[in-house]
């Protein structure tokens, strides 16, 4: 469904040109649930971006559902059917949660319609819907809005950037459990750029992506085992401990 | 009334005809339509520029409105409105102004309100400003507000400037007894060259009295807007002003707050905050595929709710 072809980035620093993504090829399949790991600063966010067209590729090209999607702006892929999930979700004055979620959901749901999204990702909804999506909200809660927007959208492509990030560990349990659930209802592919175990763990193919290339990719079973214990895969535990 | 005095009456007050209750509705400067009830009167002042609004003490649960409209290109319309809210009433106030200005000369509409709040009386007002037409007069409104406000009374304003007025200068002023709360949300938006500066100025007088002043603009293209904020602190007592703006285009924006406490028990705090649009909410919004100029109106009608 969706096909990255020689796909590189640049960005200049200090006015030399440097590469962030090395002339990438990748292809996902529908209705998989892949898991993008890897060292900090390979390039994993660099690759969601790209995928949502929040950033253009310098070279190469993207394809989604046959169509070239390379020059296509931000809008023209989510109408098409790619959500991405913020790894720092934005904050908003004066927009509720439930607009937000109608927004997502491009129709006027009832709030108690709009609700279900919110009880999926651990939110009590009534104490939330009328809610603005701005500073007093937690980091943890804005996340989980986050998740329920793209929940809400049920794309074919549904791209999540550090969906554990800022989230706190008993949130993290429950989030294991909207992705399975999520696997189970969802009809498409669902991309998570993760370095958790536990989201490793419920992986059908993982990609290992350090210094811009892809190193490994493959079944889960192929992969997981040569990871676990390095960066690229962290137990929840030690995570938290770290102060992440 | 003719198709357009209709159209602004329903912008500023939200009517599609008469209203329930009491009311009056003055169209180019003349009274075109009043209605009184046994417990709120109105009363044109001698030389009929203006009206005596009287509420009697204990009135719940009724309203008035008193919209004003101007259709007519050229013309000043001076207007001093007094309210008279008697004790332990509970009532709701419209006002409003729309001006439609077709031709080349100066429409103006200043209108003068003076609220005298009774002990333990709830007022909640409303007023929206509004302009249309496409001439090259301009709509100017300068309203002045004075409220006065007696021990243990309440009054909430939603002050609304939305659209199509070029030129205006709004004056608020306050004075509290104690017990007393003041409310103001004040929602504006400039665009086109437009000027509009917004003055408060809260004293609390009583102990016990509460004074919380919000302001929420957005100015847009060439326009500017002056905030300017004033809370003194005259008595125990607390008071909260906050002035947020998102600024855009080549527009202008200054917020002025001062607050001022003459005893050690005034509790104050001021906000002001002028900023533009994040980039990122506007990416946000268009991965959940609205285009950018739909993300941008989306964020600005979302903050001026």
């Amino acid at each position: 469904m969706l096909t990255l072809e020689h796909v590189s980035f640049d960005v200049k620093e200090d006015r030399e040109q440097k590469e962030i993504i090395k002339d990438l090829s990748l292809t996902l399949d529908d209705n998989k649930f892949i898991v993008i790991t890897g060292p900090n600063g390979g390039g994993k966010s660099t690759l969601a971006k790209l995928i949502a067209g929040i950033i253009k590729p310098t070279d190469g090209k993207i394809w989604f559902d046959g169509t070239d999607i390379t020059d296509m702006s931000i809008t023209e892929r989510a109408n098409m059917g790619i959500s991405f999930a913020f790894q720092q979700p934005v904050r908003f004055k004066g927009v509720q949660v439930l607009d937000l979620i109608r927004l997502a959901a491009k129709k006027n749901l009832s709030a108690a319609d709009a609700c279900q999204y919110l009880s999926e990702v651990g939110l009590c909804a009534k104490d939330y819907i009328n809610r603005e999506v701005n500073a007093s909200l937690s980091g943890g809660e804005l996340k989980r809005i986050e998740i329920a927007t793209v929940l809400a959208r049920a794309t074919r492509l549904s791209v999540f950037d550090e969906p554990e990030a800022g989230i706190d560990l008993w949130s993290f349990q429950n989030l294991i459990r909207v992705f399975e659930r999520m696997r189970e209802t969802i009809k498409g592919t669902i991309l998570i750029i993760s370095h958790q175990e536990r989201i490793l763990n419920i992986a059908d193919e993982i990609v290992v992506i350090a210094d811009g290339q892809i190193v490994r990719q493959g079944p889960r079973e192929e992969i997981l085992p040569g990871l676990l214990g390095t960066a690229s895969a962290v137990e929840a535990c030690e995570y938290y401990q770290e102060g992440r | 009334m003719d198709e357009i005095q209709k159209t602004l009456l329903e912008e500023v007050a939200g009517l599609e005809g008469v209203p329930a209750g009491a009311y009056n509705i003055r169209t180019n400067g003349e009274l075109s339509g009043r209605n009184t009830t046994a417990n709120i009167d109105i009363v044109s002042k001698d030389g009929g520029n203006g009206i005596d609004i009287r509420i009697k003490p204990g009135t719940k649960h009724e309203s008035v409105h008193i919209p004003v409209i101007l259709s007519q290109s050229g013309l000043t319309d001076l207007v001093y409105n007094d309210f008279y809210i008697g004790d332990d009433a509970d009532v709701l106030i419209v006002a409003g102004c729309g001006i439609h200005n077709g031709g080349n000369a100066d429409s103006k509409h200043d209108g003068i309100h003076r609220f005298f709040v009774g002990k333990n009386a709830k007022v909640r007002y409303v007023e929206k400003h509004y302009g249309s037409g496409d001439g090259r007069g301009k709509r100017i409104m300068n309203p002045v507000t004075e409220v006065t406000m007696e021990e243990g009374s309440e009054m909430e304003m939603e002050m609304v400037q939305i659209r199509g007025v070029d030129s205006t200068k709004r004056l608020t002023t306050a004075n509290l007894a104690a017990g007393s709360k003041l409310t103001v949300k004040e929602r504006l938006l400039t665009h086109g060259t437009q000027d509009a500066v917004s003055e408060f100025e809260v004293n609390l007088n009583g102990e016990g009295s509460s004074a919380n002043v919000i302001s929420r603009s957005v100015a847009k293209e060439e326009s500017s807007q002056l905030f300017i904020s004033k809370l003194h602190g005259n008595a125990p007592c607390a008071g909260h002003s906050e002035c947020d703006s998102i600024i855009m285009d080549s527009a202008k924006i200054s917020a002025v707050p001062e607050i001022t406490a003459n005893t050690p028990d005034a509790a104050l705090i001021h906000e002001a905050a002028i900023g533009k649009i994040a980039g990122e909410q506007i990416i946000k919004l268009m991965t959940l595929g609205l285009t950018e100029e739909e993300a941008e109106a989306q964020i600005v009608n979302g903050f001026l709710k």
